[in-house]
């Protein structure tokens, strides 16, 4: 029998399980008391997922607020965080909204699907925007390569992203891979996706004019995903993952393909007030997000919505998370065009309901009332303020300076560089990435400019114009295990730099937050370092944080992983042609490494890969250094003056080097300055290599003088080997061996 | 004149705007044509684009073969109108019967994403007379079901009938069997080709401009008729 209003009215005593459904005995109370009187089991399956960790960001909102409070100011962002992602004023009236996300739970428990159904959730999000999605990205981190789990989950995952990607015709343009035994049990699959759209396209997910019709489109409603966002997405793993595999959506990324183009049909044609998509927490997150801020109310009769199960009651509909599905709202005049569109693409639309101007979402199955309540209760949350609490293991951490193991390298021989060189390009983390990468389609669109193996995706957003957008992503879970406030800022600072190196300029930040369990004060303090970290640094660049999402419970039993902030950041092109590669083109040009290098190993390539070392503190952050970089890459390449830039990071000079001789197969003649094994290896920040063309060598130096970055040649470009004198020589087809070799090897 | 290309949308079409964009390149008209339309609406030829038409269901074109669009393509093209299909327009050609053989999944059973040489076999087709015979080109591979087969009589006819029209150059991504990346039927005008030239018409965007030569060569076709 359907509990309903009525019913709950009358047995108000009745036991819930509210537990199982992961609200809390406070929260349980809670809603009852917002109600004024016990919930129907409707109401209790849309405040379990709306209240879920996944959907309320109950316990980072109180962090979140910086990323407003301290945003620079900008004219530059249209729409900002709260919406489903910001949107970016690029100029030329193009509007570029994008947002990076977590499926991290369910692509440990169904790979493939787990993360095929991430990508199409971003996409949705960034359509629901009113925009046409136009690339997608990933950052990805798994335990170690060799791992038999990492076997399981990693040919999944990028299966995953490739099937789905593929079809939808979105090119893949670049993103990370990362392997740590901490993400063992706990992979990190963070899918970016980018639209682009005209100022006045912009949409916004607010249901406004009493009497319009709300239509769900898309997909039919099933039994996949019911409670991804809370008992799956907001728990840590405790064993018996497999049972949870019903909480891992399907895709079928036809479907989304048709919804992409009808929807974007549907907004050329005029008919679409106000539109949201469905991913976490389904039809209850959609109704109660769209009706909460427009104000407004909304009534919804669930027996209408198609199913692909005649099973399913009202709470399992309200929860499902079935994929592919959006929902609208449009004018009754409006609605015999709005559905003529949709039969245009064979996308099943289906008018479910009206807005009301009762301020109530109130919902109805077969005539009876299942649930009534106010929409932004359930759309708002609760707020926690967790106890925060430096972990007792960061002080030795940080005095663990891996001191004793460069001291000796100071004297290192050549073919001691040498052979660490060879071995932290060949390690999984520093190899060639193309066993993954070349199972994305990166041309389709015909716009990709730039992918990987470059610092950024570039892509072409006018034909005419030529101008552009730069996307990279970046994270690294061992400065922020050191330092969660410096890691995180870091992560910007990477991303900014590889921004930059195209010769972009940087504009705004997205981020993907992935953390342990929040209920650990441990953790909790981590995010919130992070988090300040993070809007300290954006505040000193001048980028704004235009949106982002929350990944909490990252951790089996007490094993959680690093503090993984990622970030994304964007910038734009003025003219994609001035755009600069990561590598060596032509022979003869001079060689510069561009930024001040000191001694900086605590958390470095080096020290994990030669020695399994983590421990010390990350490289001085210094955003100042960061921004006169950035300034000098957009001056030489806009004016010409540069043929290639790579950013240094991971691996430092040498294994940014190997990079820039690998891309194109233009080897170089360098010398570096004393200390060898400093120079090549050390991972200090606002750094890069440039390749400056024949002639405009004096000018470029000119231009690094009066920004104030220091410049100093190191050699030239050309030959058929990276030749460090006085050090080492390896040919580029032992280079390539070695770095192309890794991944092939382990994975098939 | 201006030769005017159809470049046919099936749900799922992908690479159809890069084909349009390729044939405005190659100085032609792109011309939309709809899946659902019995119309070719007079073009002078017919672009069947890559992508995953109805999402691959069933077999990789299968179900497109069936279009209404398709009903009116299949006679014209056996009457001699000039169509290239690329990577999913290649397999609804082989599906709809116009070429011989079918492309199964890729010998390492993944989807490949990769700059490929390919060398032109035959230049007797409206889509590759341009080209020198046995010039080398460097196009764009993107499948995860590119390998061609065909039984041993078909690939002994097809070699013998000068109806292989491209072959890969320095290694098989694939598995194709013999090499084949493209065939013709033994008319010449309806080509089959895996990889995109499409996505090499400009370094910008791509590995060069040797596909374009595909384009072109149906431009010249037209205004040689």
């Amino acid at each position: 029998m359907v509990d309903t209003v009525a019913r709950a009215a009358a047995a108000p005593d009745q036991p819930q399980p509210h537990a199982e459904l992961g609200l809390t005995d406070a929260e349980y109370a809670r809603i009852r008391e917002l109600l004024g009187r016990r919930p129907t089991d409707a109401e209790l399956a849309i405040y379990s997922v709306m209240w879920s960790e996944h959907c309320s960001y109950k316990s980072s909102k109180v962090y979140l607020r910086q990323f407003a409070e301290k945003a620079p100011s900008t004219r530059a962002l249209l729409a900002g965080i709260g919406n489903n992602a910001g949107v970016v004023d690029i100029g030329q009236g193009y509007a570029v909204t994008f947002k990076i996300e977590s499926h991290n739970h369910p692509s440990y428990v169904e790979p493939f699907q787990g993360a095929a159904t991430g990508v199409g959730g971003i996409v949705r999000d960034i359509l629901a925007m009113g925009a046409r999605p136009v690339a997608v990205m990933d950052a990805l981190r798994f335990g170690p390569a060799d791992a038999p789990d990492t076997r399981r989950v990693l040919p999944g995952v990028v299966g995953g992203i490739s099937f789905y990607g593929n079809c939808l015709g979105l090119p893949n343009i670049g993103g990370e891979l990362a392997f740590d035994p901490c993400y063992s049990g706990n992979p990190l699959v963070n899918a970016l996706c980018v639209g682009v759209m005209r100022h006045a396209d912009l949409k916004l997910a607010a249901a406004r004019g009493t009497g319009n019709a709300v239509i769900l489109l898309g997909s039919g409603t099933g039994p996949d995903g019911i409670g991804g966002a809370s008992v799956l997405a907001s728990a840590t793993f405790a064993g018996g993952e497999s049972a949870k595999r019903p909480s891992v959506q399907v895709g079928d990324p036809f479907m989304e393909k048709l919804l992409i183009e009808c929807c974007l049909e549907l907004y050329a044609a005029g008919v679409v007030v106000a539109i949201g998509d469905l991913g976490a927490a389904g039809i209850a997150c959609a109704t109660t997000e769209l009706a909460a801020a427009g104000g407004t109310g909304m009534t919804v009769a669930l027996d209408r919505v198609p199913l692909r199960d005649e099973g399913l009651g009202p709470a399992a509909i309200l929860m499902s998370e079935s994929q592919e599905r959006m929902m609208a709202i449009t004018e009754p005049a409006s609605l015999p065009a709005f559905l003529e569109i949709c039969a245009k693409w064979d996308v099943p639309a289906t008018v479910i309901g009206e807005v009301t101007g009762t301020g109530q979402l109130e919902v109805g199955w077969h005539g009876a009332q299942v649930a009534a309540m106010p929409p932004a209760s359930a759309a708002e949350g609760p707020l926690y303020d967790r106890p925060a609490a430096r972990p007792a293991f960061q002080d030795k951490l940080q005095l663990d300076e891996p001191t004793a193991l460069t001291g000796p390298m100071v004297g290192a021989t050549g073919d001691r560089l040498r052979s660490d060189l060879l071995a932290l390009i060949g390690s999984p983390d520093g190899a060639a990435k193309t066993w993954v990468t070349e199972q994305y389609d990166r041309y389709v669109r015909g716009n990709t400019v730039l992918a990987v193996p470059h610092d950024a995706g570039v892509l072409r957003i006018d034909e005419e114009s030529f101008i552009g957008i730069a996307i990279s992503t970046d994270g690294n879970g061992r400065y922020c295990l050191l330092d969660p406030y410096a890691g995180a800022q870091l992560a910007l600072s990477e991303a900014y730099r590889n921004v930059a190196a195209t010769g972009a300029v940087p504009l705004a930040v997205t981020n993907c937050l992935n953390f342990g369990s929040p209920e650990d004060p441990a953790v909790m303090w981590q995010f919130a370092e992070s988090v300040r970290g993070l809007a300290d640094g954006c505040q000193s660049l001048g980028v704004p944080v235009t949106g982002g999402n929350v990944s909490f419970y990252n951790q089996t039993g007490s094993q959680q992983i690093h503090p993984t902030p990622v970030v994304g950041v964007l910038g734009v092109l003025g003219d994609v042609r001035t755009r600069l590669p990561s590598g060596f083109g032509a022979a003869g040009e001079t060689i510069m490494l561009l930024g001040a290098t000191a001694a900086e190993f605590g958390g470095s390539l080096w020290a994990y890969v030669r020695h399994g070392h983590l421990g010390g503190l990350p490289p001085a952050v210094d955003l100042a250094a960061e921004q006169r970089l950035a300034s000098v890459l957009a001056t030489g390449a806009a004016q010409g003056l540069l043929s290639a830039a790579h950013d240094l990071s991971d691996g430092g000079l040498a294994v940014a080097l190997a990079e820039c001789c690998l891309v194109a197969g233009t080897g170089c003649e360098v010398e570096v300055p004393s200390v060898p094994f400093v120079s090549l290896f050390s991972e200090s920040v606002a750094r890069a290599v440039v390749a400056v063309r024949a002639r405009a060598r004096d000018q470029f130096g000119e231009l690094c003088a009066a920004e104030g970055v220091p410049a100093s040649v190191l050699g030239r470009t050309g030959g058929t080997a990276l030749d460090v004198a006085g050090q080492f020589v390896i040919p580029l087809d032992e280079l390539a061996a070695v770095h192309q070799g890794t991944l092939p090897a382990i994975f098939g | 004149m201006t030769a005017r290309v159809g470049v046919i949308t099936f749900p799922g079409s992908l690479d159809d705007s890069d084909a349009a964009r390729a044939v405005a390149r190659a100085g032609g008209e792109p011309v939309p044509l709809w899946h659902g339309d019995n119309d070719l609406r007079g073009v002078d030829a017919v672009i069947l684009p890559g992508g995953f038409s109805y999402g691959d269901y069933l077999r990789c074109g299968a179900i497109a073969r069936f279009a209404p669009v398709m009903r009116e393509l299949v006679p014209a093209a056996r009457a001699g109108l000039p169509v290239l299909g690329i990577c999913n327009g290649f397999q609804i050609l082989c599906e709809a019967h116009l070429l011989p053989g079918a492309l199964t999944r890729n010998a390492g059973l993944r989807f490949i994403d990769r700059d490929v040489r390919l060398r032109i076999e035959t230049t007797a087709t409206p889509w590759t007379r341009g080209f020198a015979p046995g010039q080398e080109i460097t196009v764009v591979l993107k499948s995860g079901e590119g390998a061609y087969v065909a039984d041993a009589g078909t690939l002994a006819a097809l070699a013998a009938g000068g109806q292989v029209v491209a072959r890969y150059s320095g290694g098989n991504p694939n598995g194709s069997a013999g090499d084949i990346a493209g065939v013709c039927n033994e008319a010449g005008n309806v080509v089959g080709l895996m990889p995109h030239p499409e996505h090499a018409i400009d370094p910008l965007t791509g590995p060069g401009r040797d596909g374009l030569g595909f384009f072109t060569s149906v431009g010249s076709a037209m205004a040689g008729r």
